[in-house]
């Protein structure tokens, strides 16, 4: 089953025109801006296939700027997002790439402050629903729509059992799970999804653990 | 869970609830939230449904690119008028419906219904029917999850998006959700929503998704105009006892599959149907300073 939530076929309550290129876009924008943390002062936006095609028209731009700023896909302050933006200081770059990617509707978000940086690409699958497709070069797959924890670790063994016990100890569900790494023994990222927002004291604690690098929370 | 229309049917009869009963149950049990945190999040739908339909029969709107807006006023004018020659109903559900697609072109507040390009057809019908049936909040309310629970078997099992399926995947499953939700605010029986939903859902079929410039605009703010009507036809013609030969979940796999033969040109791409006509083409290259098919 693809849809479990009878939300996902009455809602999203949105600002239109439409579900994949307008709130599909928003919800990229701000899953870019939560894995980041905090505003950037930098974001390079990339459209490709039907994104660069006609985001003039849908607003697309608009709206994934209104989600680096956090607002939700039914924000009225998206409609002026880039004035939002452009007075809080943060420069905005829009690029159209014709390469070719697995998805018509796909976005590439680069966010950077002096503190550091961060990429990720999207894809709007419809309805409103996307999926995080790469994060720092990383591929993988994340939906946003469950809370969810993504430790950068050590490719070493015991990390994930470590991690996982952590989160038997404070009595956290997990509902999916998928662990990648770019090459034997160097850094590796879990992505686990979750059946409920997590406080902060267990994303503490998960980020002591040995061989942990960097924990990042989503919440829902 | 059910998963598809027999199951949800047999499920509310067998219970003896009414459909929207069974989805709230299953939303309840499969997200683990309370009764009440659901039903106030579809109150609030209701409610930015009602606030879209009211800004779109009242203001002309008017969308970015242009090419939409001020049709919902026209026909409201037209419907007071007395002329109408459909009906009253019938034509307040075809305007609200336009409405709440011209506020969506404009960039305004809507509830996706299943999607943004198919946001009036639900809403269109339902605030048509309040001034005939009088129905409680409560039983609005109802008529969003029985649309949604017959939404939410077309998601799982074809699909409700243009780019997947064609338009018959929006409008279409709009419409089939309408008709449906209309037979039971009507106070039919579960088994003649699936046939409403099957009636309607037929007449869809093969409805390409071609919109002009690539936005969803033209034809879609009409689409859903026509959508509308058609759902009260079928819910009509389902009160009435007529049945549909073809069964429910049938004409369902019948969509998914014709969505899957449809050609690429077809499915929101703007390289087909009305989007590749010569005005087409010209409204494109004029929104968008140069057409997307010479880019290519």
């Amino acid at each position: 089953m693809k849809y479990k939530s009878v939300f996902d076929i009455i809602g999203p309550v949105m600002i239109g025109p439409s579900s994949s290129h307008t709130a599909g876009a928003a919800r990229i924008g701000r899953i870019a801006r939560s894995l980041f943390g905090r505003e950037p002062k930098k974001a390079v936006i990339t459209f490709y296939g039907s994104f660069a095609k006609t985001y003039k028209g849908h607003g697309t731009d608009v709206a994934i700027v209104g989600g680096i700023l956090d607002f939700d896909t039914s924000d009225e302050r998206i409609i002026k997002a880039l004035e939002f933006a452009k007075n809080d200081g943060i420069v905005i770059s829009i690029k159209e790439d014709e390469a070719l990617t697995d998805h018509p509707n796909t976005a590439r978000i680069h966010l950077s402050d002096e503190k550091g940086e961060m990429e990720l690409v999207g894809i709007s699958i419809g309805g409103g629903k996307v999926e995080i497709v790469e994060l720092n070069g990383y591929k993988l797959r994340l939906t946003g729509v469950n809370p969810a924890l993504l430790v950068v670790h050590q490719d070493t063994f015991g990390v994930i059992a470590s991690v996982t016990n952590a989160l038997t100890k404070h009595e956290v569900n997990i509902g999916y799970m998928e662990v990648y790494r770019q090459d034997k023994g160097k850094e590796a990222l879990m992505i686990i999804e979750v059946d409920q927002n997590l406080s902060e004291k267990i994303v503490q604690e998960v980020s002591k653990l040995e061989h942990v690098i960097k924990v990042i929370e989503i919440h829902d | 869970m059910f998963r598809n229309v027999a199951e949800l049917v047999e499920l509310a009869e067998s219970k003896n609830m009414l459909i929207s009963e069974i989805m709230i149950q299953q939303e309840v049990s499969v997200k683990g939230r309370s009764r009440e945190a659901i039903i106030e999040q579809m109150s609030h739908n209701l409610e930015v449904m009602e606030k879209a339909v009211e800004r779109g029969i009242n203001e002309e709107v008017k969308s970015h690119s242009g090419l939409t807006g001020g049709d919902a006023v026209l026909l409201q004018k037209y419907i007071k008028s007395g002329k109408s020659l459909a009906g009253d109903l019938l034509m307040d559900a075809v305007s609200k419906a336009v409405a709440t697609n011209e506020v969506n072109a404009a960039m305004g507040t809507i509830c996706a219904t299943p999607t943004a390009g198919s946001a009036g057809v639900v809403p269109g019908t339902l605030f048509a029917l309040k001034n005939k049936l009088n129905p409680t909040r409560e039983q609005m309310v109802r008529y969003l999850f029985t649309s949604g629970a017959f939404g939410f078997v077309v998601a799982n099992n074809a699909s409700i998006s243009g780019a997947a399926g064609g338009c018959q995947a929006e409008v279409g499953s709009a419409t089939g959700m309408a008709a449906a939700a209309i037979v039971e605010l009507a106070g039919g029986t579960p088994s003649q929503s699936a046939e409403a939903m099957a009636i309607a859902l037929k007449n869809m079929l093969g409805l390409v998704c071609d919109p002009v410039a690539g936005l969803v605009e033209v034809p879609c703010v009409k689409r859903n105009a026509m959508g509308a009507a058609n759902a009260i036809v079928a819910a009509d013609m389902a009160l009435a006892g007529v049945t549909s030969r073809i069964p429910c979940d049938e004409v369902i796999d019948a969509m998914y599959k014709i969505g899957q033969s449809m050609p690429t040109a077809l499915k929101e791409t703007a390289l087909g149907g009305l989007a590749a006509t010569p005005t087409g083409r010209e409204l494109e290259a004029k929104i968008f300073g140069v057409s997307l098919d010479e880019e290519k």
